[in-house]
């Protein structure tokens, strides 16, 4: 177990030191900032002065040492839009994309399971039917398009929701979130909808195609025969065996709910991590794109070990890569 | 003498039995020939600015433009009639779609087959470089692999191949696998043929069928990935706008409750993929020999 967490660590650093030289190489490439960033009216001595402050004087592979040392303490550069740390700009953002990608992931399990469960306890009523073809499409059509329709239903021509923005906030362990406020709540609910469809449809299928195959295990039977009440049978013995897949992919999920909350929040210009990173394509802002990329890499590294060793806890039978032999 | 049908002419015919299926089938060629002919069918070349005017902008669907062309699903901004639009889109979308599909299975196919066929430390690389790729969710790859690079066509090309070569080796290295395991292959091994020999001409076309059905579904992906690109502004660029972008545009006037101009391009991006995607479960089922009689 140890050295396969070793391994899998020094596997992640080496992924993570190409990343940094490849989201590098390939930002600093590309456009000149100077173009971008400084006012075409500034003077030949304004412009130098800027170029030296920005540290853009400097030979690519200087640009990369000193990027490298400073990142290593934690120093990702300064935000040329913003002109504040663009670790503490990502830090300062990313509350809101993780409260967007919990309450997204609440609407999925919460309204995921029942219909799941519904689907495949009646899967040939028109209910069951609905309910699948539904999740189809909930699959098949991208993200923004939802989004766009729910804007124009909700927001344009009923007029019962914002269209977007973050509305107030208030703070809980000096965290600001939105979900303490009716207001907040409001602005929450059509961007965490349409974040949560894509993983909504995922958790139907799962728990439809479990509920089919668990209504026909002998130990169903059994507590059918036992004369347990319908409601005991699937609220119990069913929705237990069930479960431990479902668990396993929203842990699988929740990564790539953050890396989608970027399509979410551009549309509703929800003020998180994700919006943060195409503004800064835009215009060009590197350092808070190289900052984001790794840290949202990061991110990613450390879901993927974490899930790998759960899950091999959760289940003896897996065996991870050969490490316990 | 009735003659035993091909097997082109039995999978044809399975396709066939279903309804739903051929639906798809038609709309799908449907959306091949407006993108393929959109120059000789559209009402107005929408990128030609001499038969564009700004006051015939923004005006709802069926209203008259100052020339007397119909604008039968409205205008945008700058006057230019959304069908026609809509025609000239689909081109870009289309083409990004396949051509990347196309690129990314050759690239798959490729690195699959070699490494199910030698196996070892071949397979161990490939297949590594393979789970690290798909450990991460596609935007995010395409992401970073765009803000890299910039926006363009070409560009955005690159990123759809590189996010969906993995899916393809992995694909096809479980299915040769298997093929390689059975007797014809050491069959052909025994008469000492080349491994090159071996790969392309036994084991390629005996690991195709689960492959179509991949690429199918992919495409399909692969359009709705870059329509969500395109969207977020760092895909194809505003001089070739593909679908996605159509609608970024009309997204501010949506707002004001001038739908149209986001509405029905977003119309025929999903009906697109609704009917690659009614085609590729139809092909599922015709081509999976478990489920046949």
């Amino acid at each position: 177990m140890a050295a396969f967490v070793i391994r899998r660590l020094l596997q992640s650093v080496l992924v993570l030191w190409l990343m940094s030289l490849l989201v590098f190489v390939g930002v600093y490439a590309i456009g000149n900032p100077v173009d971008i960033l400084i006012n075409p009216q500034a003077d030949q001595a304004d412009i130098a002065r800027a170029i030296a402050a920005l540290g853009l004087d400097q030979p690519l592979w200087q640009q990369y040492l000193t990027f490298l040392r400073q990142a290593l303490l934690g120093d990702l550069g300064k935000s040329f839009a913003y002109n504040i740390p663009a670790l503490q700009l990502i830090l300062e953002r990313m509350p809101a994309t993780l409260e967007l990608a919990l309450a997204a992931a609440a609407v999925a399990v919460l309204l995921g399971i029942p219909l799941g469960l519904w689907a495949g306890l009646a899967p040939d009523s028109w209910a069951g039917k609905l309910i699948m073809s539904g999740s189809i499409l909930g699959f098949s059509l991208p993200t923004f398009w939802v989004g766009l329709l729910l804007i124009m239903l909700f927001a344009v021509e009923l007029g019962w929701l914002p269209s977007g923005g973050r509305g107030p906030t208030s703070l809980l362990l000096g965290i600001p979130v939105s979900f303490l406020s009716w207001e907040g709540i409001r602005h929450l609910i059509l961007p965490a909808t349409n974040l949560a469809l894509f993983k909504l449809s995922l958790i139907i299928r799962l728990t439809q195609a479990g509920t089919r195959e668990a209504l026909l295990q002998d130990y169903v039977k059994f507590a059918r025969a036992k004369g347990l009440s319908n409601a005991r049978v699937v609220g119990v013995h069913v929705l237990k065996n069930i479960l431990i897949p479902i668990v396993t992919v929203i842990g699988l999920e929740f990564g790539s709910v953050i890396a989608f909350a970027i399509v979410t929040e551009s549309i509703f210009g929800w003020p998180g991590m994700g919006k943060l990173i195409i503004d800064s394509i835009n215009v060009l802002d590197r350092p808070v794109i190289v900052a984001y990329l790794l840290i949202v890499v990061s991110l990613f590294i450390l879901i993927n070990l974490a899930v790998d060793i759960v899950y091999s806890l959760l289940d003896p039978r897996v065996r991870l890569g050969g490490a316990t032999d | 003498m009735e003659r035993e049908p091909t097997p082109l002419q039995r999978l044809v015919a399975d396709f066939a039995r279903s309804r739903l299926a051929l639906a798809g089938l038609a709309l799908l060629a449907l959306i091949l020939l407006a993108a393929v002919f959109a120059p000789l069918i559209a009402p107005q070349n929408p990128y030609d600015l001499a038969q564009l005017d700004v006051l015939d902008g923004r005006l709802p669907p069926g209203s008259k433009s100052g020339n007397g062309l119909t604008f039968w699903l409205g205008s945008d901004d700058q006057g230019r009639d959304i069908l026609s639009g809509i025609f000239y889109g689909l081109r870009i979308s289309l083409l990004v779609g396949v051509v990347s599909t196309l690129c990314a299975l050759a690239i798959g196919l490729a690195a699959g087959l070699c490494a199910a066929y030698f196996g070892g430390r071949t397979d161990s690389v490939i297949m590594r470089l393979v789970d690290i790729q798909l450990s991460f969710p596609s935007i995010l790859i395409a992401l970073i692999l765009l803000a890299l690079l910039g926006q363009g066509v070409d560009k955005t090309i690159f990123a759809l191949i590189m996010v969906q070569w993995a899916y393809y080796a992995r694909t096809v290295r479980a299915t040769a696998l298997i093929e390689r395991g059975k007797e014809y292959i050491e069959a052909a091994m025994c008469l000492a043929l080349p491994p090159a020999r071996i790969v392309l001409r036994h084991l390629l076309p005996n690991c195709l069928p689960p492959l179509i059905v991949v690429a199918t579904v992919q495409v399909a992906a692969a359009i709705a990935l870059e329509a969500t690109l395109s969207y977020l502004g760092i895909g194809v660029p505003i001089t070739e706008p593909s679908l996605g972008l159509l609608i970024k545009n009309g997204f501010d006037y949506m707002l004001a409750g001038q739908y149209w101009i986001s509405f029905y391009p977003g119309v025929a991006l999903l009906l697109t993929i609704v009917a690659i995607n009614l085609v590729a479960d139809r092909l599922r089922d015709v081509l999976n020999p478990r489920l046949q009689q």
